[in-house]
């Protein structure tokens, strides 16, 4: 009888036990949650005032002076982002056609793959001293250019990645049979997988866009600064990353609204572009199935 | 099976009995330059970071690694504070982080109903999107505020007696750095160790379910033992993430050159010190000097992570290979 009792009371512990560890990964959950809307929050609060009509169509006022907006450092930005787009991804979908079509075996695949996963995590900072050691010292200045391709070098990775992962997901059968009509392997890959993946593929390239679009580090001293209208990218350009880290270090009140305001912005514009991503890729994948 | 299914282009059977028309062959030539292209970016980055930072490494040596001095009058440069500040943050990141995260990878694979895993999942997934700058910002105006007022008070009440929290509590300093950069990695360590946790076959939780185990006991005893060099693996992977994060870390840390045993004080790391010094830098030997900074900090992280991708590796062709 006492051997039951015994079994019982060690039952009742392990249940204690049992519940109390799930009750502490459910907390550590809600833990998680709790800075994502506290920080949220707060955004929302601060710069949400700081957004008027003068921040999105005004320049910066000189330090101190009440007013103005950021209307230049919003154009740089999506300059910027535009610009390493445009030579980022490129780079990074003809590298991931690569491993997926004809490295999954090969050894420059394996090293490739490797490489291009510890390069998304790397970091950003260091991209930055390179662009700045390879561009902006021999060209003699700081260049909205510069910028754009330390963006790019951060993107590459990302992309890389995400292709062949998306690439991937088609069957052979499908490739086989676009041989088997005759059609050429690159007309397969372009015309076929890539329809066939298109939603990965953006999905892959948003992700890639939303990662740069928040790097503050690697800007610092390659795009730098620029209180003013500039479009031209031999130059120094104007960010809001930038912008921000310049204005809420600031004394300034009035700055550091704004500081605030290009916070929210900059926030917004990475968890919608992510959020986006997240949507295209969930609907492929219901139209896959 | 451990390795892919080739594609049809790798059968080489089947291209040995055709010559590839022309488009096929630019298509590929193309293609493996592209992938050469990447090989070569991280070549490049090694060998420019080395030969930027040659002045300074011929100047001072291996002293470099271990001199406390950061003196840009005297033009004295020693990367061991910035290499200490780096190191502790992260670790004391990491040791915040893990627990949790773990824990949020059980809730989300283990135990949260199924209407509950993708909120909670996207949740995690936008604390990593946001952005670095913004941790900052927050950590500046918000967070070192309160740690002030509160918590380091507390601990210095509490626990003044230890070395590890002396000093005046300013809510800047190491262990707010710590604090914000475990929140910043936890998304990273929680969403390789879900993916992880879910390579654990089904009819091994199962069987130890079926022996009476409770929830607790199958993840303690099948799935933690069965995913462990893949949980090392996400740690890695955080500590690799957060030894190199720059810009929250800049906002919260102080930008002290010097070390202290004290958790309260302000610091240093390497990432902070780029970006604090580097534009405004003049003279060749200082910027030199930043650079090499830039190649150690380059180094640490990519053999971490490095590491962490093989723990990754290992854990997945171990799952593969056995059978279901």
């Amino acid at each position: 009888m006492s051997a039951g009792k015994i079994s019982g009371g060690r039952y009742m512990r392990r249940k204690a036990v049992n519940v109390a560890m799930l009750v502490l990964s459910g907390a550590s959950a809600a833990f998680g949650l709790f800075w994502l809307f506290w920080i949220l929050g707060i955004l929302i609060l601060r710069g949400a005032p700081a957004l008027n009509w003068a921040f999105f169509t005004q320049l910066p006022t000189p330090p101190g002076m009440a007013g103005g907006g950021l209307a230049n450092a919003i154009v740089g930005t999506l300059m910027l982002t535009v610009l390493a787009t445009a030579m980022g991804v490129p780079v990074g979908l003809m590298a991931g056609t690569y491993l997926a079509e004809f490295g999954r075996q090969t050894a420059l695949g394996r090293v490739v793959r490797f490489v291009a996963d510890v390069m998304t995590s790397a970091p950003s900072i260091v991209i930055g001293v390179f662009v700045y050691a390879v561009l902006v010292q021999p060209m003699r200045g700081f260049s909205g250019f510069a910028g754009a391709v330390a963006l790019a070098v951060i993107m590459i990775p990302v992309v890389v990645r995400t292709t062949e992962e998306m690439l991937k997901l088609v069957p052979n059968s499908l490739r086989e049979s676009a041989l088997a009509l005759g059609a050429p392997y690159w007309k397969v890959v372009f015309r076929i997988c890539y329809r066939r993946v298109f939603g990965g593929l953006t999905t892959g390239i948003l992700l890639a866009i939303a990662r740069v679009s928040g790097e503050t580090a690697p800007l610092l001293f390659t795009s730098l600064n620029n209180p003013y209208w500039n479009f031209d990218f031999t130059k120094p350009m104007g960010t809001l990353n930038v912008t921000l880290f310049n204005y809420a270090m600031s004394p300034y009140d009035d700055w550091r609204s704004k500081a605030w305001g290009a916070a929210l912005l900059i926030t917004l514009g990475v968890l919608c572009t992510t959020v986006i991503a997240r949507l295209v890729v969930s609907r492929t994948q219901i139209g896959r199935s | 099976m451990a390795e892919p299914s080739p594609a049809p282009a790798e059968n080489r059977r089947a291209s040995r009995k055709a010559p590839a028309p022309w488009g096929d062959i630019v298509f590929k030539g193309s293609t493996t330059a592209f992938a050469f292209l990447v090989l070569a970016l991280i070549g490049t980055i090694c060998v420019v970071l080395y030969s930027k930072g040659h002045l300074a490494i011929s100047t001072f040596g291996f002293k470099f690694l271990w001199n406390t001095a950061w003196d840009p009058v005297r033009e004295d440069f020693g990367a061991l504070p910035s290499i200490f500040g780096t190191v502790v943050s992260s670790l004391l990141a990491i040791l915040i982080a893990t627990p949790i995260s773990i824990g949020i990878a059980v809730f989300l694979t283990e135990m949260a109903p199924p209407w509950l895993q993708k909120p909670v999942g996207l949740g995690v997934e936008m604390l990593a999107a946001v952005p670095s700058i913004i941790y900052g910002m927050w950590g500046l105006f918000i967070f070192a505020p309160i740690m002030a007022r509160t918590v380091q008070p507390w601990l210095k009440s509490t626990l003044g007696f230890l070395p590890l929290f002396q000093g005046i509590p300013m809510g800047i300093g190491m262990l707010t750095a710590a604090i914000i950069l475990a929140i910043m990695i936890i998304p990273f360590i929680a969403s390789v160790s879900r993916d992880v946790f879910s390579l654990v076959p089904a009819m091994a939780k199962e069987s130890a379910y079926g022996l009476g185990a409770t929830t607790w006991e199958v993840i303690r005893g099948v799935v933690i033992p069965h995913t462990r060099s893949g949980l090392v693996g996400a740690v890695f992977l955080g500590l690799g993430r957060a030894l190199g994060e720059t810009m929250a870390v800049t906002f919260v840390i102080g930008n002290a050159h010097r070390i202290s045993a004290s958790l309260l004080n302000p610091s240093n790391t390497i990432a902070s010190t780029l970006a604090n010094e580097f534009s405004e830098a003049t003279s060749p030997l200082y910027i030199s000097s930043l650079i090499e900074l830039g190649l150690i900090l380059f180094l640490i992280t990519t053999t971490i992570l490095a590491l962490a991708k093989f723990m990754l590796w290992r854990i997945e062709a171990q799952v593969k290979g056995a059978p279901r």
